[in-house]
């Protein structure tokens, strides 16, 4: 269950965190809390997984040369195949959709030509082709992702 | 653009499975790369100013909040007005990410990403219903994709 602490944190805390010593309890100082309780908040939300991490978001193409890759794999042979995929280090999303491509994931290089070798190897490893659909242009301006945390 | 430099990048590296939840998280850093805590804070400030870092804060998990639905829907639209329909569509609430990406013929018509995330089916199909109305007779073809497993989920890796 959420507490209305909690909720705050979740909702008020996307972007902005605090870039100071003690960030936590610049925090606590703007909720009227102590920067215990924002600790305890967050190691709960973190614990149970209601928060992947608290830390910096970098947009695509900021470190290295990413691409989203599709791939058209037969249902059997997905989880082998998946398995095959996200043991590469440079692979840091996975996902099975349903779909005729129905594994897409997000490969990240350190430059253009490690990414074309590892979309290689990575077909030469599978079997399957790599379609490549690399980034051409961002439209979203990140201001984090309004929850409705009201039946949370 | 902004040179990154090796410690830059180790601070980054540093911080992607999450900032310490303890008093001085940017202490603990400096003091894993043998920085100082002002030194980390002054650079993470320098790549925020330039757009290296988008922002700083928590990443919810959407799916443990509830959105349970989660659709990547793919668009196909005229590359004359993808600028002026990607921002309108980037815009929208319940929209977390959106991009410009090539399309590959014949598999693949569709140029418009846009990740969309509902609590129900019928959320989420309201949500394409206002991307549909919103692109009008610019959307020549569209597809919505959703993810029934998550196999892989991490931040940022950089190989050094």
């Amino acid at each position: 269950m959420l507490t209305a602490l909690h909720k705050r944190l979740l909702n008020d805390f996307q972007r902005d965190f605090p870039l100071s010593s003690r960030p936590y309890q610049e925090i606590a100082d703007m909720l009227g809390v102590s920067e215990a309780d924002v600790l305890t908040a967050l190691t709960e939300l973190n614990d149970n997984h209601y928060i992947s991490r608290i830390g910096p978001i970098i947009p695509p193409n900021q470190l290295g040369v990413s691409t989203l890759v599709a791939m058209s794999v037969p249902e059997q042979q997905i989880q082998t195949v998946a398995d095959k995929i996200s043991a590469y280090a440079e692979v840091n999303h996975n996902y099975q959709r349903e779909h005729q491509f129905n594994l897409w994931f997000v490969a990240i290089a350190t430059n253009a030509e490690h990414l074309q070798c590892l979309l290689n190897a990575i077909e030469q490893d599978t079997g399957y082709s790599a379609l490549s659909l690399p980034l051409i242009d961002d439209f979203f301006i990140d201001l984090g992702f309004k929850l409705d945390l009201q039946h949370a | 653009m902004l040179a990154l430099d090796e410690i830059d990048l180790a601070i980054m590296r540093a911080t992607q499975a999450g900032l310490s939840l303890s008093p001085q998280p940017y202490q603990v850093i400096a003091e894993q790369l043998g920085l100082t805590a002002d030194i980390v804070m002054a650079r993470m400030a320098v790549m925020q100013d330039s757009g290296i870092i988008r922002r700083i804060g928590a990443v919810p998990n959407h799916y443990k909040l509830g959105y349970r639905f989660n659709g990547m829907t793919v668009w196909n639209v005229p590359d004359d007005r993808i600028d002026e329909l990607g921002v309108k569509v980037g815009q929208l609430t319940f929209v977390s990410h959106c991009y410009h990406r090539p399309r590959h013929l014949p598999d693949w018509p569709y140029n418009l990403f846009a990740m969309v995330h509902g609590k129900t089916q019928a959320d989420v199909d309201t949500q394409i219903q206002q991307i549909t109305e919103l692109l009008g007779t610019d959307n020549q073809a569209c597809d919505v994709l959703y993810s029934t497993k998550i196999l892989k989920k991490t931040g940022f890796r950089s190989r050094s």
